[in-house]
């Protein structure tokens, strides 16, 4: 197929039309409006059959997602921000009661002080609310992981986030090769959910109250599904290839099998610190760049496989996790790394309310982290952009 | 009874039978317990189809006792009674 000049908003938009859910509850917010505004143009247009209900809330939007996807919908929708947080109860809800959907989230900063633009305080914010969650790099990634994490969430019996940052992936314009409508079709087949509540001669009840005798033993199976997830992510990126001939990973190694220093990273600034990599290996510096896909299921085992024997790791989370040392990417993956070789690793605290990160901070982040194969590291946990 | 472990349970704390809620004894929750005097009952069924339990059965067209091992106590019954044959009386008398 041709390449066409799509943004980030609606690359996920054809992937939404591609996949034609039964329904998408949506309640619209900057800057996940323009998925929406793509995607309603498919609903006008007639060229989609689902049914797009424009809800008064995000926290209505998550409820009728819920509902319909427990009626045996296929079921869709996206959001950004403050609008994620005001789902947030029912996102805890959809993940308990082993729903799948598939929802973008248009990574933007939380308030307060307002702000549009991308940081990953939101998505980050439910990262232990049970969903899980892939970030993109750039518009072909968000395409592939929305048509991807509609059949991980229906084999995983989980709720699936597809987070691409805001803006600069959402907004920026870039070649997109879309599949070809059909092969999207076979790939993810007909939904089937376990016991829907339309199967009326088979009833149900969903969300009984639920004590201190029987809760535990919910959330421990509950803990379960999201653990059995990462075989099962495997198992459909495998699927993926074999149909697409595109090939989705827990993470993308740059350079990393021979280098000594490594950042770890996610969406767009993975595409910014490539350029980096490419230009300082000219160079001869022994340094890469590995690509965090995969979040959720946090892939502990693999992150430990690849980053054993390094030298220095530094670890970029374009997030803040206040009251915590570090990030939420750095302590999970210095947790991670705790048994085995125990590699010197740095936080770096970016980009936060849509601030630039640009080839020059990258540049002197591997300038720093080189100095540290030898000297020791001074602050772990460092702010990368901000005025002091 | 011995209650499952989390591998036993269905996904999402679903319960997957139907009309479940017979084997969960609300009757221990009570506090008041409905007095019913036969007697003075004329099966106009207004009990039957208030109770907010369904802890009041009936069968051709008659009252049968109540179900105690479902009955919360409310005193719906006895409030709405026309002939009044149904009095509250405290659980604690029974011990």
């Amino acid at each position: 197929m041709k390449a066409k000049a799509l943004s980030g908003a609606e690359s996920v938009a054809n992937a939404m039309r591609q996949i034609d859910p039964d329904v998408v509850p949506a309640y619209p917010i900057t800057p996940q409006t323009d998925i929406m505004h793509a995607y309603a143009k498919f609903v006008a247009d007639g060229v989609v059959s689902g049914e797009l209900i424009r809800v008064e809330s995000e926290h209505s939007a998550m409820s009728a997602a819920v509902g319909a996807g427990m009626a045996g919908a296929r079921v869709m929708t996206a959001t950004s921000a403050n609008g994620l947080a005001l789902m947030w109860e029912i996102v805890y809800i959809a993940s308990s009661l082993r729903l799948p959907m598939c929802m973008a989230v248009v990574n933007r900063a939380l308030s307060a002080p307002i702000n549009i633009h991308c940081d990953h305080s939101d998505s980050m914010g439910c990262r232990d609310t049970g969903w899980m969650q892939m970030y993109a790099e750039n518009n072909q990634e968000s395409y592939e992981n929305m048509i991807f994490g509609m059949k991980y969430a229906e084999k995983a019996k989980l709720p699936f986030m597809m987070c691409l940052d805001g803006f600069i992936t959402s907004h920026g314009i870039e070649p997109v090769t879309l599949f070809e409508d059909e092969k999207v079709k076979a790939f993810l087949g007909e939904h089937k959910q376990d016991y829907p509540l339309l199967d009326v001669d088979n009833p149900t009840t969903v969300g009984p109250l639920d004590l201190f005798d029987y809760y535990f033993e919910h959330k421990r199976k509950q803990s379960e599904g999201m653990f059995l997830a990462k075989g099962i992510f495997l198992e459909v990126a495998k699927d993926f290839e074999a149909t697409f001939g595109s090939k989705i990973d827990i993470f993308e190694k740059y350079h990393t099998d021979d280098a000594d220093t490594v950042i770890v990273a996610m969406s767009s600034t993975c595409g910014t610190a490539k350029e980096v990599v490419d230009k300082l290996r000219v160079e001869g510096r022994k340094i890469g760049l590995l690509k965090l896909r995969l979040f959720r299921p946090f892939p502990s085992y693999e992150l430990k496989e690849v980053l054993k024997g390094k030298k220095v790791i530094a670890v970029l989370d374009r997030c803040e996790s206040f009251g915590a040392f570090g990030g939420p990417l750095f302590s999970e993956i210095r947790s991670a790394l705790y048994e085995v070789s125990k590699p010197k690793i740095c936080n770096y605290i970016y980009g936060l309310g849509g601030r630039e990160i640009d080839m020059a901070m990258i540049e002197s982040i591997f300038d720093e982290i080189e100095k540290y194969t030898t000297a020791d590291i001074k602050d772990f946990v460092k702010y990368l952009g901000v005025r002091e | 009874m011995k209650k499952p472990g989390w591998k036993e349970l269905p996904d999402g704390g679903r319960i997957i039978k139907a009309g479940n809620a017979d084997e969960y004894n609300t009757g221990d929750w009570r506090t008041f317990r409905p007095m019913w005097d036969q007697g003075k009952c004329t099966h106009c069924m207004i009990c039957w189809i208030t109770c907010p339990d369904s802890s009041i059965h009936a069968k051709d067209g008659k009252r049968l006792e109540t179900d105690l091992d479902h009955c919360k106590g409310c005193g719906i019954c006895a409030e709405i009674c026309p002939t009044k044959c149904i009095t509250m009386k405290k659980e604690s008398d029974f011990i």
